[in-house]
């Protein structure tokens, strides 16, 4: 049986993809992403506030070195794909970041199946954000100045200046995704259980509605972008659904090395597979301006989002408890 | 009575939301005192941009100055960002009543 919080994205989907005048105003979207990011953190804070956190090191190391690692993977085969160096670098930090409704979408699915797992996950997808954007960034940097050599144009300058590691390592790490992620824990792991206790209700309690509206909105985006698919041709369809599997094997991989639990298994699973839509388009957009940012974001925001929502995050809780079982 | 005019330039920055803080710096660095900006949605070259989500906005920079400034800041923001960014610039000319303040 489906979730029931995957028929609001299909919903979505399904009003875009026949023209409905549906649409969520825009302070709604931000409020609910602010409450999303908030809960999860707070939620994975009080579970940190009763564990000896040196523990999580290997955990933490595992999961920065894994998502540095996906662009530079991804970067030879998409550029044997013959997209440009910019493209590939983008494309390639797309999926080194992570998508945190993805992760809202597959522990709700573990919860629902009974499968536990490490309940301070949400730690792995805040420190996932930035080392797969600052791989992209490092990898665009080689790649243009090798076409540049090799084409013999000058050094164009892209705008963004000698400072662009400090602006971009500023604005992935206090950008709101891993600060509000970030603060959520800090402020469940210092207040504990009895002292978020009071902000329950708001906070935990009513969780899986407030997802199951965001998908509702990223229905609707998502399916703004499947249109532009067309536009790309078969290629994107191609890496939307292969990579997103292959890189779920390296993370199933690295939650075994770990020896995490069958669901942990399956969240580190997923949160290889998945793109990051929030995050990584604005933090590419300007460090590598000359990639083409609707190719990325139709990629995970039009093809990966929704396959591991509807089709991978099944198969990667298959795959964790064959494995991990 | 009749108010003291005078003539001014309305510069019109519509561009993609990631670049609203350098477009802040760069006119208050070349010479603007003052700027509004508003979050808004359209259409053109660079497709549709319906405002929906973070990677989707644009905003509308507006600045009234000298019409030199203006130009400046136009020609900067033409060849900083135009390569690569959805971007479009207009001029104005406008009349305001102060015009210390600009």
């Amino acid at each position: 049986m489906v979730d029931v919080v995957i028929f609001f994205f299909l919903l979505g989907l399904f009003a875009r993809l026949v023209g409905s005048d549906l649409r969520l105003p825009e302070a709604l979207y931000e409020t609910l992403s602010i409450y999303l990011l908030l809960a999860i953190g707070i939620k994975g804070g009080i579970e940190l506030s009763q564990q000896p956190l040196l523990a999580l090191v290997p955990e933490v190391a595992g999961v920065v070195v894994l998502s540095f690692l996906i662009p530079i993977i991804l970067y030879p085969i998409l550029r044997l794909m013959r997209f440009d160096w910019a493209d590939s670098a983008s494309i390639g930090a797309h999926f080194g970041s992570v998508s945190v409704v993805t992760f809202a979408v597959v522990t709700a699915a573990l919860i629902r199946a009974d499968i536990s797992y490490e309940q301070h996950a949400p730690l792995w997808v805040a420190v996932m954000e930035a080392p797969g954007l600052i791989a992209g960034v490092m990898l665009a940097r080689l790649g243009g100045r090798d076409s540049r050599e090799g084409s013999g144009v000058e050094a164009v300058s892209t705008g963004a200046g000698g400072n662009t590691w400090g602006s971009l390592l500023h604005d992935v790490v206090f950008g709101k995704s891993v600060l509000l992620l970030l603060g959520g824990l800090v402020i469940g792991a210092v207040a504990g259980v009895d002292g978020t206790a009071p902000i329950k209700a708001v906070f935990i309690d009513p969780f899986k509605g407030v997802l199951a509206l965001f998908l509702l909105e990223l229905g609707l985006v998502a399916g703004a972008r499947l249109a532009e698919v067309k536009r790309f041709g078969w290629q994107v369809v191609v890496i939307g659904v292969a990579v997103p599997l292959a890189l779920s094997l390296l993370g199933t991989l690295l939650g075994l090395m770990l020896d995490l639990s069958v669901g942990g298994v399956a969240i580190m699973a997923t949160l290889a597979a998945s793109a990051s839509y929030i995050a990584a388009p604005t933090a590419m957009r300007i460090a590598v301006p000359e990639a083409n940012a609707g190719l990325s974001i139709t990629i995970s925001l039009g093809i990966v989002f929704p396959f591991n929502v509807v089709l991978g995050i099944p198969i990667y809780i298959w795959l964790a408890q064959r494995l991990a079982g | 009575m009749r108010l003291d005019k005078h003539a001014r330039t309305l510069l019109v920055i519509i561009a993609e939301s990631t670049l609203e803080k350098r477009l802040v710096q760069d006119v208050q660095r070349l010479g603007a005192q003052g700027y509004t900006v508003t979050d808004v949605r359209g259409g053109g070259h660079s497709g549709v941009r319906e405002g929906a989500w973070e990677a989707d906005r644009t905003i509308r920079m507006e600045v009234v100055c000298d019409e030199k400034v203006a130009d400046e800041i136009g020609e900067y923001v033409l060849n900083q960002y135009a390569k690569h960014f959805g971007v479009t610039i207009f001029f104005t000319p406008v009349q305001v009543l102060r015009p210390n303040k600009f």
